[in-house]
């Protein structure tokens, strides 16, 4: 909060400070190109604009959320890259991790919303209920509405993190009792990244952030939002287990034999087909494993309304209006068979209503067989 | 109205680009079918072999990819050829909105649908080529196929490196992801089979009924009319 009053160091002089080498920070860049899917030469560009840039001011919301996405956030696998979002990115305002607190803290963003008013980047973790006014979270005595609506004012850009802030999440799941709003609904006048996923892969965070100050604008972001770079891919075609797939070896019950061996868990109801992320490639915790890896189906977190989207370990999501139990296959057919069964019905009738009709054509085609040689 | 004779007519209805166009489509529909239900549930084949030994289930989609290409071609070429071809494969016979065929449609629906044995039938309404009541649902049924062409290309855009699949990337955030499109696709496969259902008993049972070549019309591509309906024609033109 002091660093607001005097000049902002560079993050490579923080990076110094902090006790990294010049070396440590080379390979921080390299590390982060290479997430970010940029070529060498982009390597060079990212360290230009960290010694020339000052921190970036940062306000980080926290709505209604679990704080999975900072706790996701503060395990990056790159020293630096935790080092350099919560210490050296001026994060002026976080709930979790700030030292201030109550008047002071809203004092601290106050200031930094004046100071840096159109230049700062707003975080947000967490939906935003828009049901009773919005009284289901309250901050300092205002809405979480009320707080975005302030903050987002002056923001540069926003960025959504996680599937509370980019769709809504658990809480937004039927029937949202809360009214549980993503960010993109509510503000539509500044640019916003949506960071899905419950939470996001923290090396995702922390490129998305890196790109942001490195490059001084988002990075490519896709028809839904999200940065390309992370979210172009289902979790499904980067998936080491896709051969089984390909090959139709599949897990049928989580104590089989092809359990054991490690085959694809498509027909136990993972969602990886379904699902846009970079778990299969970058992994999490350090890049130890992933859902999948671990013998479990991918839930779909970073899909929007993934708690709607039908049952965690069954491959037919259930059709709405027909109940809990009925899939798609089992309407289907019945529907099928009331049809055959209609068809059979309307032949019978048609032989007893047509009849008349149906035994003149017979008869006269009898006299004519007659005629016939 | 005049006496009616025994006496049939051959009518050449169905061109050889509509035949072709229909058997393709029931090739391409079937494999669609039965390779869709396939990857929607995949039964344990072989389930003990090896992977190096096999890929069944990448052949599997890759057949269905590649009939829904054939699919999709073969529905651009009827949509064409409802510009070119004669009177039966015009684009005007699925929309009933002449007055002609909205009483073959009310027609229809009694006679064939309700089964009711109606007096002073009239040339008029004995069709020749799709009744009105099938082309209306061929026209419900195309629209219905277009929505399926788009969600199944959109789910494979993704993976896909030629444009033509990308032109359909937009409709996965028009509906928030892969896996509403995806049960799309899936109820919109049963809308065929139940439409397949109604479609081969009903051709069943014109051509019993009315023994005019319901049936062999889309091989050969003829159907009788009465003589006398001909004549009428005849006399009309004179």
């Amino acid at each position: 909060m002091s660093t607001t009053e005097k000049k902002q160091d560079t993050y490579y002089e923080s990076i110094i400070k902090n006790g990294f080498s010049r070396r440590d920070f080379i390979k921080f860049t390299a590390f982060m190109a290479a997430y970010l899917g940029y070529e060498t030469s982009a390597v060079a560009q990212i360290a230009t604009a960290l010694k020339t840039t000052p921190r970036l001011p940062i306000i980080w919301e926290h709505y209604q959320e679990c704080t999975c996405c900072s706790e996701s956030f503060i395990r990056t696998n790159h020293p630096i890259v935790a080092d350099i979002i919560l210490d050296k990115v001026s994060l002026d305002y976080t709930l979790t991790l700030m030292a201030a607190s109550g008047h002071q803290a809203e004092a601290a963003k106050k200031a930094t919303m004046d100071k840096y008013k159109g230049e700062y980047i707003l975080a947000v973790e967490g939906s935003v209920p828009m049901g009773e006014d919005g009284i289901y979270c309250c901050i300092a005595g205002k809405t979480a509405l009320q707080q975005l609506q302030e903050a987002a004012a002056g923001a540069k850009a926003i960025i959504a993190w996680g599937s509370c802030a980019s769709s809504g999440c658990v809480q937004s799941a039927k029937p949202n009792p809360t009214g549980a709003t993503p960010i993109h609904k509510i503000i539509t006048d500044k640019p916003i990244i949506r960071v899905p996923g419950c939470p996001p892969i923290g090396e995702v965070m922390a490129g998305v952030i890196v790109h942001v100050i490195a490059f001084g604008k988002l990075p490519e972001l896709d028809r839904q939002g999200r940065p390309k770079a992370f979210y172009a891919k289902r979790v499904h075609d980067s998936c080491y287990r896709r051969p089984y797939f390909d090959a139709g070896l599949f897990v049928e019950e989580f104590d089989d034999e092809s359990a054991k061996k490690g085959h694809c868990l498509y027909k136990v109801g993972c969602k990886g087909p379904v699902t846009y992320n970079s778990c299969g490639s970058i992994k999490w915790n350090n890049g130890v494993s992933y859902p999948i890896q671990s013998g479990h189906g991918c839930f779909g977190c970073s899909e929007d309304n993934f708690w709607d989207n039908g049952p965690i370990y069954e491959r037919l999501t259930n059709v709405p209006g027909f109940g809990i139990e009925a899939n798609a296959d089992k309407v289907g057919m019945v529907a099928a068979g009331v049809v055959a069964g209609a068809a059979a019905g309307h032949a019978i009738a048609s032989t007893m209503s047509k009849r008349k009709e149906h035994k003149g054509r017979v008869d006269s085609g009898k006299d004519i067989e007659k005629q016939v040689d | 109205m005049t006496t009616i004779s025994h006496e049939y007519k051959r009518v050449f209805v169905w061109e050889v680009p509509v035949r072709i166009f229909h058997w393709v489509n029931f090739i391409a529909i079937i494999a669609l079918i039965a390779t869709g239900i396939l990857i929607g549930n995949p039964p344990a084949l072989m389930s003990g072999a090896e992977a190096t030994n096999q890929y069944w289930f990448g052949i599997n989609r890759f057949i269905h990819f590649a009939a829904g290409y054939i699919f999709t071609l073969n529905l651009v070429y009827r949509v064409f050829w409802s510009f070119m071809g004669n009177k039966y494969a015009n684009w005007k016979v699925f929309f009933p909105f002449s007055k002609k065929r909205r009483k073959n449609m009310s027609h229809v629906l009694k006679s064939d649908i309700l089964l009711q044995n109606l007096k002073n039938s009239s040339f008029s309404n004995i069709s020749v080529g799709h009744n009105a009541v099938a082309s209306f649902s061929y026209l419900i049924f195309f629209i219905l196929i277009l929505l399926q062409i788009a969600t199944g290309f959109a789910l494979y855009a993704d993976n896909a490196t030629w444009w033509f699949p990308k032109l359909f990337a937009w409709v996965i955030p028009l509906f928030g992801g892969d896996a509403l499109v995806r049960l799309m696709h899936h109820i919109i496969m049963w809308f065929v089979i139940i439409f397949s259902i109604v479609h081969i008993y009903l051709v069943m049972y014109h051509d019993w009924l009315e023994g005019r070549g319901e049936v062999s019309s889309m091989f050969g591509g003829f159907k009788f009319v009465r003589k006398e309906r001909v004549d009428i024609k005849k006399e009309l033109n004179d």
